[in-house]
């Protein structure tokens, strides 16, 4: 074991993998020679040479068309989107392209060892084109699969399975924590299966819900509603596709209540997937409305962004109202 | 001293700008109208063999759109795109590659398709979305794809195959194989960002993919000129420090020569090559589309002259290659095959219900086997609103 931070936990993810396989690939802007402008694939160019991780082009299609040939060729290219805000120009060859790639061929081809890793969430004072958080476009396209790692011995795990897995992912990296989230890690090569969440804290009262960098945010808030007697139950769901519905359903027929934080906006979020599903499975076990704490249905503020954030306290109410219903 | 800029600096000291018009490109011709070479042009490498399974490849695709077409118009299948005027450009192009080459096409590339292989058997289980179609039925008519044969499955959005051709061919690179891979698109999708990209990121990372456009005069209804005011598309080429030609794409013999050439210096020097065809989509965009609503008819009457399968028989007929007469006799009973081949397909049945949830995913996950079962328990319940899964599944 070691202590890392994220950076430092994805970096060795990425090394063990291209160690591992001559086949894994990393690419993007800046990320190279230089490391990433966050430092992620640092020393991978000195070590794997230039073949093997280079800067490309300031153009995320680009990238992503590169990405979805190299895998159609059977290789395993990790693209690094330098920020999620910037993956917009590639959402058509990530949703038209890599997300069919093996249905519209009836599995003649397939771009499966494909892993997108990009940046998202606030908390930087990045305003509205460095914080946005964007995985629900991404839910709503079957053919992707999306993780987000809430600590660094999530993410290398997470991520290692990511690129090991014979579908493509979207690995959203919480930049927020890059460097603040420090933990120990195993140095060995370690996968942690992707579409399982984790329960991180029974309790009996309510269920509260996030993933990646929201984690904290919500064990903050749960920490206050213990020391007043509420008992939550802690899930991070770590998948956004697939999403382990048996293990939030199971919780919320325990607790009765359901609290869901995610920082994106909360008009067709990904708290409201779960909220229908978990209503439509729980529904006589619900003991109150499930509450989802959300960003606001505006862009990414900056000199606004506290009252933006679904911080601790706005979870801390939403747990108090969920239970005092 | 240093150039940060990757800009050659040469000084003057009076402004004046370039032309946009600086560089025209020529158009290689090698093949005339009779069936003769241009004085001064030479034939490239070709024997016998090959020669014939072109023009093969070429009539089989006429005859195969001239059906299609009419068997869409009866009803019989949804959607057709025909290739006529550019047969050449696409059997051409394809007969200069090695069988392991990856072909990225557009979607009227059906030329390369059936010089690679693609059987009569599997273009009809395509068009009729059958459950014998490689593709399980999932996709539009015309939308081809083998793994066996290189050809990757098309994809109707316009241009996305080029970013990937060019990560194809980085990738056959760094796996040491001697395989290039060759990416068609028409002059419309040259404007998409696709293009772009994907030519760039080729010149940056030294990838062994030609890019083959065909400028086929119209992107559906829209002109040329009105998609484009440079030289056509292979002056791009050069904006991106690619090698570029243009050719006659009537002509199969420049078609041919040109793309031979292509890949073998994508290969010895680990670069992409633009190569440019100039011909003329002859039918209609696609089976919804009337060209009578934006082009005349003298106009399409100019062009049928200028027919790329004539000319290369006629070339065959002077190479003592080709019996005119077997020839027409091999015609006809080719349509008569093709019509025995639509009967059997159109009969075979759709793709099971369990296809629906298949390939998603490498292995379905937990909601999709959880829809699967809702909907069969849906179809059980009123079958007659679903004739083609009822009763084909437990």
């Amino acid at each position: 074991m070691a202590k890392m931070n994220m950076l430092q936990a994805i970096n060795n993810a990425l090394d063990l993998a291209m160690a591992k396989d001559d086949g894994v690939v990393c690419f993007g802007e800046d990320v190279g020679h230089f490391g990433g402008v966050f430092r992620a694939t640092s020393k991978l160019q000195e070590k794997y040479g230039k073949a093997r991780c280079f800067n490309t082009p300031l153009t995320e299609q680009g990238i992503a068309g590169f990405a979805n040939g190299m895998a159609a060729q059977g290789m395993k290219p990790v693209a690094e989107i330098q920020f999620a805000d910037y993956i917009f120009p590639a959402f058509d060859q990530i949703v038209n392209e890599t997300a069919k790639f093996r249905y519209r061929s009836g599995n003649e081809f397939n771009v499966g060892g494909l892993v997108f890793r990009t940046p998202y969430g606030g908390g930087i004072a990045g305003g509205h084109y460095h914080s946005q958080s964007p995985e629900a476009y991404f839910a709503h396209t079957p053919g992707l699969k999306i993780v987000v790692p809430r600590d660094p011995s999530q993410a290398k795990g997470l991520l290692l399975a990511a690129i090991n897995c014979p579908d493509p992912v979207i690995f959203f990296e919480p930049k927020k924590l890059y460097r603040a989230s420090v933990g120990e890690v195993s140095e060995d090569y370690y996968e942690i299966p992707l579409g399982k969440a984790e329960v991180l804290q029974q309790g009996k009262d309510v269920t509260v819900l996030a993933w990646g960098a929201q984690m904290e945010i919500i064990q903050k808030a749960v920490d206050m509603a213990q020391a007043e007697g509420i008992s939550c139950e802690v899930i991070d769901l770590r998948s956004i596709q697939p999403w382990d519905v048996d293990t939030v359903a199971q919780s919320v027929m325990k607790t009765g209540r359901l609290v869901i934080n995610h920082e994106a906006p909360l008009t067709g979020g990904f708290a409201a997937e779960i909220a229908s599903t978990i209503q439509k499975k729980c529904f006589l076990h619900l003991e109150s409305p499930i509450e989802r704490v959300c960003g606001l249905d505006i862009p990414y503020p900056l000199a606004l962004e506290k009252e933006y954030v679904p911080d601790h306290l706005k979870t801390y109410e939403a747990i108090k109202r969920s239970v005092n219903f | 001293m240093t150039n940060p800029n990757n800009a050659t600096i040469s000084t003057v000291h009076t402004a004046e700008f370039t032309s946009g018009h600086a560089l025209q490109i020529p158009t290689l011709r090698i093949l005339q109208d009779d069936g003769s070479l241009y004085p001064g042009a030479e034939a490239p490498e070709l024997d016998k063999a090959t020669a014939l399974k072109m023009y093969d490849s070429m009539q089989f695709i006429r005859i195969l759109d001239e059906r299609m077409l009419a068997a869409q118009r009866q009803g019989r299948i949804s959607f057709y795109m025909q290739c006529l005027g550019e047969e050449a450009a696409t059997v051409g192009s394809a007969a200069a590659l090695d069988d392991k080459d990856m072909i990225m096409a557009q979607y009227r590339e059906q030329g390369a398709l059936r010089y690679r292989g693609f059987s009569l058997e599997q273009f009809m289980n395509q068009l009729f979305s059958n459950e014998k179609d490689l593709g399980k039925g999932r996709q539009m008519p015309v939308h081809y794809g083998s793994k066996d044969i290189y050809y990757m499955t098309i994809s109707s959005p316009l241009g996305t195959q080029i970013p990937q051709a060019s990560g194809y061919a980085y990738a056959q690179k760094l796996r040491g194989l001697k395989n290039t891979t060759i990416c068609y698109f028409g002059e419309g999708a040259a404007s998409e960002g696709d293009f772009h990209a994907g030519l760039n990121m080729a010149a940056v990372h030294k990838a062994p993919v030609i890019f083959f456009c065909r400028n086929n005069g119209y992107a559906i209804s829209t002109p040329a000129n009105e998609q484009f005011k440079g030289d056509g598309i292979a002056c791009r080429g050069v904006g991106y420090g690619i090698k570029a030609i243009r050719v006659d794409g009537a002509d199969i013999l420049a078609v041919y020569k040109a793309t031979q050439m292509a890949r073998d210096y994508a290969l010895e020097h680990e670069e992409p090559i633009l190569i440019e065809s100039i011909a003329y989509r002859l039918g209609a965009h696609s089976s919804s589309d009337d060209p009578s609503g934006y082009r005349s008819k003298e106009e399409e009457e100019l062009w049928r002259k200028n027919d790329p399968i004539s000319r290369f028989r006629l070339w065959l007929v002077k190479q003592g290659w080709l019996d005119e007469e077997a020839d027409k006799a091999k015609s006809d009973a080719l349509r008569q095959e093709i019509l025995d081949a639509l009967k059997v397909a159109e009969k075979v049945a759709k793709p099971g219900i369990e296809h629906l949830m298949s390939d998603v995913y490498e292995t379905p996950i937990p909601l999709l086997n959880e829809q699967l079962e809702e909907l069969k328990a849906h179809i059980r319940k009123y079958p007659e609103a679903y004739p083609v899964t009822a009763g084909r599944f437990e």
